[in-house]
């Protein structure tokens, strides 16, 4: 049981400290005795005691393989599965667990829906709609896509402060839009970007939307039906579950007329040399064994994200956002990049005549996590016209403490670089 | 121009160690090397082209040989003062040694002076990367040498 759920029933106010007894990989000391200060959370977040343990658990005393075999096992691993999914399904909003894919990530999940939907839907001449400010993994699969059809990608610009153009975003539907795909959270800026609105003015005219959701879903309640995006895609690592499981929601009627990814075990219902028949949802999309253990650990994931006070985790992750940004200020020649007025988690930022990988080194030195580089997103920093950014990401277990030191750290590597 | 015998890639290389020695505390050595790459000189703006650029790195990279009198000069860049100091000690190695010297170097004075760990080729400090073509370079002049 985790330190931090309250068992008395009572509403829970938020703990920082309660929660951070939930992270053993939190308490220790890197290199000469430096305590682990965790600010790359955007890249990948640390997992509570009950993730870990639900996967040894798995492991010890649980594993077979799922939906397959008639023997006690194999029916518990498969029951344990399902049960995962359906978290899952609650947890973003999903009508219909069968409407939740598992996948190995975000990049398997959008893969997906453009090697499918995308081969089906998308032909030559065509236009896939997507904005400045998305990483890698939400501009290469449509731009193979596009290669491969002859299509085209049209990108909607941001501004300076990282905002999307949304004005710029209804001049690029056209009847050629065969499908915009959104990031909800700029992993690179933190922008929350309107996907509700951009949802309405794409439907208004047919245009189905898919939404990378990988930096939004540990930060936002997300509701897929309340949104009524076609497509959403996030990542279990990112909001404290296993690495290597991924969530793929599609509209039923979507997923249901889309052809299959992988062909293989799990995803048939008749195979004859001459013609297989496929599976129902959700299993046509899951080729082979999948991740078991990584399911039912994202399953344990959302279960202790369900045992805390959401609103208290955003209250908590946004004052301490405003502090940090208050706070960074104060360091000479820093110059926060990506100041869009709704934002989460992510403090982007340049210091003048000072590399990022040369900051980046010497707070390591200091115990201090951080990315720096491109985050994946090119496109967008040479919009911005940067090489790269030091970047800090919060996640609901950072305090103010690990702020200050930051920004101390900050200060000393001003004074060995410049 | 003669090289003295004792100027060898082990001679550079352990004084360079002892240097590091005198340091106990992670920062100062980082702040030794930053030094270092500070007092590189810089290569000519006409050099940072492609060609002399070594990929691998999260910062750019230039490196420059020059053969004369059989031996390899190298000259060295980078836009981050961490990866120039590397430059620096890689040039400071085996800058002005025969090519068959380069080529065969073991380098073992990375680990020695406890940067290996902190700089290790996993790291995007193109620090193998770098290496792997000055080898290269080294290489190629011993071949043509040879013909």
């Amino acid at each position: 049981m985790p330190a931090s759920v309250d068992l008395t029933g009572l509403q829970a106010t938020f703990d920082v400290a309660r929660v951070r007894a939930d992270f053993p990989a939190l308490h220790q000391s890197i290199y000469d005795g430096r305590p682990l200060v965790y600010l790359d959370n955007a890249a990948t977040t640390q997992k509570p005691q009950v993730v870990i343990d639900r996967i040894r658990d798995f492991y010890l005393r649980e594993n077979a393989n799922v939906h397959r075999g008639v023997h006690y096992l194999s029916q518990h691993a498969s029951d344990a599965y399902d049960e995962a999914r359906r978290l899952v399904a609650d947890f973003i909003g999903a009508p219909d667990p069968s409407q939740i894919i598992f996948t190995r990530g975000t990049t398997e999940s959008i893969n997906l829906v453009a090697a499918t939907y995308g081969r089906q839907h998308v032909g030559a001449g065509d236009e896939i709609v997507l904005s400045a400010m998305e990483h890698h993994s939400n501009i290469v699969p449509w731009q193979m896509l596009c290669e491969e059809k002859g299509a085209r990608l049209r990108v909607v610009p941001v501004d300076d402060r990282g905002v999307l153009d949304l004005e710029a975003l209804e001049h690029s539907l056209t009847e050629r839009t065969r499908l915009v795909a959104i990031a909800h959270v700029s992993n690179a800026l933190g922008t929350v970007n309107p996907v509700r609105e951009i949802i309405q003015l794409a439907h208004a005219r047919g245009i189905p939307v898919l939404v990378d959701g990988a930096q939004a879903v540990q930060h936002l309640p997300v509701n897929v039906a309340e949104l009524d995006c076609d497509f959403y895609c996030f990542s279990g690592h990112k909001m404290y579950g296993p690495t290597g499981i991924g969530i793929l929601y599609g509209k039923a009627e979507l997923l249901e007329a889309m052809p299959p990814y992988q062909g293989g075990g799990d995803m048939i219902e008749r195979v004859t040399f001459e013609r297989t028949t496929y599976n129902r949802l959700p299993y046509k999309f899951e080729a082979g064994t999948p991740h078991i253990a990584g399911a039912i650990g994202l399953g344990a994931a959302v279960t202790y994200l369900n045992g805390l006070d959401r609103t208290a985790i955003a209250r908590h992750e946004d004052e301490l956002l405003r502090y940090a940004t208050e706070r960074l200020q104060e360091v000479p020649g820093l110059r926060l990049v990506g100041t869009a007025p709704h934002k989460v988690s992510v403090l982007s930022f340049v210091l003048d005549g000072v590399h990022p990988y040369d900051a980046g080194t010497l707070l390591d030195q200091m115990g201090i996590a951080v990315r720096t580089g491109h985050h994946c997103a090119q496109p967008l920093m040479d919009r911005l016209g940067l090489s790269g950014t030091i970047r800090a990401s919060l996640a609901l277990y950072n305090t103010r403490e690990e702020i200050d030191a930051l920004v101390k750290a900050l200060h000393r590597v001003i004074r060995m670089l410049r | 121009m003669t090289v003295p015998t004792n100027d060898t890639i082990e001679a550079r290389a352990s004084q360079i160690v002892e240097e590091f020695a005198l340091f106990d505390d992670w920062m100062d050595k980082y702040e030794y090397l930053i030094e270092l790459g500070k007092s590189l000189p810089p290569i000519e703006p006409e050099y940072k082209t492609e060609a002399f650029r070594i990929h691998g790195c999260q910062s750019q990279v230039w490196i420059r040989p020059e053969f004369r009198e059989g031996r390899v000069y190298f000259r060295g860049d980078s836009d981050a003062l961490i990866t120039r100091g590397l430059v620096a000690l890689l040039i400071r190695v085996l800058s002005g040694q025969p090519p068959e010297a380069i080529v065969n170097a073991r380098l073992d004075f990375l680990d020695e002076i406890g940067l290996k760990a902190h700089l290790s080729p996993t790291r995007k400090n193109g620090l193998a990367a770098m290496i792997e073509q000055m080898r290269r370079y080294a290489q190629a002049y011993l071949q043509a040498s040879r013909n």
